[in-house]
């Protein structure tokens, strides 16, 4: 293991390492970590972190689908990636047992499967691993639901073999008190398919990093995000979708709505389009709803295409205020004006949520988007 | 018997450095229940600010006069509570919402015209039949309001809108515009339907006298520079379909 040999071929790719000591202490004004408050990291990222934190993985899994708990010398995990910032190494380096879902080849899931992780105690911090095999032509649904009080770090391997096909939805619905910074890989094979949800609602700062690499021709990636950041919380995605190998597809969509003082919502989204990956297809959206004064959004989307044989590729990213002639066409209908801004955020976040493919989870989503709204502050 | 009464009406557009511009310049109008009037004028003339500032859109100042509903102060309403008081206004360019479907923005208005919601399956069988009424493929139902209809159909919507709202006063801003004859005729076919109930009154905005031929008007004004300088009987439409408006929009050139 150790630092990867090789020039980076892009600014989006630097390196990566199993190792803490290969990565410099962050002081903020790296790329990566300027939007993030790292006093707020509890010692994450400097080595400074508490120990004795807690948090319980339940798995309820498909009986198609076997899962483990397996020390760290389990070649399976930490096979397909590599951590790329400081803090995804100091999980690596910290977890003591890794969870190993496996999809067998062929198998259809029947059922989700669900991994339930729960905070015990934020007072200390505690790391985690996990790995998903989806073996060639296997198909699963994997939900991470993440609750309680934590302060969290960990990496999650989604290993996608040929014509499999795999969807992943997180949940981040932590206690106000939680910190989470998650890495999310996908590895994808020949004609395999991906889509990611991730719905980041609860804690006090969360920082998920999803990225996708193709290793062969024909890879589908749907990356879709929903966050909802209130007074005070810090809501970060950073998605890297690296298209190194011809003709495979990327879709990106995250939506958020922000109200109240402080609430800060960070989205970063790279693509890399590599010299070799001829025939790549990608959009990928950011879209932001400030409902009130006192918040702040950052989207830096990041597009980086070293070929010129592309089906399509492009980018957009929006933050803005309710519109006022949505309001007043809804109103000028007899709709009071707050139901009014309901509906219209609950649209706007609404497309997405009904993306997911869990009926049970997307009704529970929207119903935590209706109490979110439930609470919302004045404009 | 609903009675809209526009008094000395001024509105303004604009404010800060440039100053806030006089659009309106005294109306008088009143609309009564099986009444329809329609108002005609060039481009520019002010039409579309008349029903934008009854409607209540935040960006009309309403700088004087007086609009009332059965002796209710309107300008002293909210924009809900106007739909509410049985106010309507069919808009020329109706706003696409993303995400919020036709029949639960149905659903939504529904409920709080009328002050209570509707029985789920009755509701959907009104909708049905309201949507056939247009020649709406019933599919609409599922789709985000107004996102991706073409000019036709948002305009058939409007009208859905009106039916199912049953207001008193229904402002149509330019609902002709737009539409090849077919959907045209729908339309008014729709608009009929609303005034022949007896107790709605209707206040047709329009820049051609085409509608006119399948919604008769019983009164026709001619608003030209900001206010109304002619009204007749529907003859004026014909005169105004074959004079157009070059005497109005000279006159109010000359003031």
């Amino acid at each position: 293991m150790g630092l990867q040999t090789g020039t980076p071929v892009s600014s989006l790719h630097a390196r990566s390492s199993y190792k803490v000591g290969d990565f410099e202490v962050p002081t903020g004004r790296e790329e990566e970590w300027r939007f993030t408050p790292l006093r707020r990291l509890r010692g994450l990222h400097n080595g400074t972190a508490a120990e004795g934190g807690k948090v319980v993985v339940e798995v309820d899994a498909a009986p198609e689908v076997t899962v483990e708990t397996v020390g760290r010398d389990d070649e399976r995990v930490g096979s397909a990636y590599v951590p790329a910032d400081r803090v995804s190494a100091q999980a690596w380096e910290s977890f003591d047992r890794a969870t190993v879902v496996t999809v067998p080849k062929e198998a259809v899931a029947s059922a989700p499967t669900v991994l339930r992780l729960r905070g015990e105690d934020a007072s200390g911090a505690a790391y985690g691993h996990t790995t998903v095999v989806v073996e060639p032509f296997a198909v699963a649904t994997v939900v991470l639901s993440h609750r309680g009080s934590a302060t969290y770090a960990d990496n999650v391997e989604f290993i996608v073999g040929d014509g499999a096909s795999l969807s992943v939805i997180s949940l981040q619905e932590w206690d106000d008190d939680s910190v989470h910074v998650s890495h999310q890989h996908a590895r994808l094979g020949r004609d395999a398919r991906f889509t990611g949800h991730n719905v980041s609602l609860g804690g006090d700062l969360v920082r998920i990093s999803p990225s996708v690499v193709y290793t062969g021709p024909g890879g589908d990636a749907e990356l879709y995000g929903v966050y909802f950041a209130d007074g005070g919380q810090h809501l970060e995605h950073r998605l890297l979708v690296d298209h190194a190998v011809p003709h495979c597809r990327s879709r990106v969509d995250y939506r958020g709505a922000l109200q109240d003082q402080d609430a800060h919502a960070v989205w970063i989204g790279d693509v890399l389009i590599r010299a070799e990956a001829e025939g790549t297809d990608t959009y990928e959206l950011n879209r932001n709803l400030v409902l009130t004064d006192g918040t702040r959004v950052d989207s830096v989307p990041n597009l980086e295409i070293l070929t010129g044989e592309v089906v399509g590729a492009g980018h957009a990213s929006t933050s803005g205020r309710l519109d006022d002639e949505h309001l007043f066409y809804l109103q000028s209908r007899g709709v009071p004006r707050d139901e009014a801004r309901r509906m219209v955020v609950r649209g706007f976040l609404g497309q997405l949520i009904d993306k997911i493919e869990v009926a049970e989870v997307r009704d529970k989503v929207a119903e935590a988007i209706e109490a979110e709204l439930e609470q919302e502050a004045h404009e | 018997m609903a009675t809209l009464e526009i008094r000395d009406l001024h509105v303004s557009v604009g404010q800060g450095a440039d100053g806030a511009k006089e659009i309106l310049r005294g109306v008088d109008l009143t609309v009564r229940s099986g009444e329809t009037h329609a108002i005609m004028g060039p481009n520019g003339s002010g039409k579309s600010t008349l029903a934008y500032a009854i409607a209540g859109h935040p960006k009309y100042e309403v700088t004087a006069g007086s609009v009332t509903l059965d002796g209710e102060d309107v300008l002293a309403m909210s924009v809900d509570e106007r739909a509410r008081a049985g106010l309507f206004l069919a808009m020329q360019y109706p706003v696409e919402v993303p995400g919020v479907s036709v029949s639960n923005f149905l659903r939504s208005a529904v409920t709080a015209v009328r002050g209570e919601a509707p029985k789920l399956r009755e509701f959907s069988k009104e909708m049905r039949q309201a949507m056939q009424n247009l020649s709406i493929d019933p599919a609409f139902a599922q789709r985000s309001l107004n996102e991706g209809f073409s000019g036709g159909e948002k305009k058939r919507h409007e009208i859905l809108q009106l039916e199912m709202l049953q207001p008193k006063i229904a402002v149509l801003d330019e609902t002709d515009s737009g539409l090849d004859v077919d959907a045209l005729k729908v339309v008014s076919e729709g608009i009929n339907r609303f005034g022949s109930s007896g107790d709605a009154g209707v206040l047709l905005i329009t820049h051609y006298t085409r509608i006119l031929r399948y919604v008769k008007p019983d009164f026709v004004h001619v608003f030209a520079d900001g206010r109304i300088v002619e009204a007749g009987g529907p003859e004026l439409a014909e005169v105004l379909e074959n004079e157009g408006y070059e005497k109005y929009t000279k006159a109010g050139a000359s003031l």
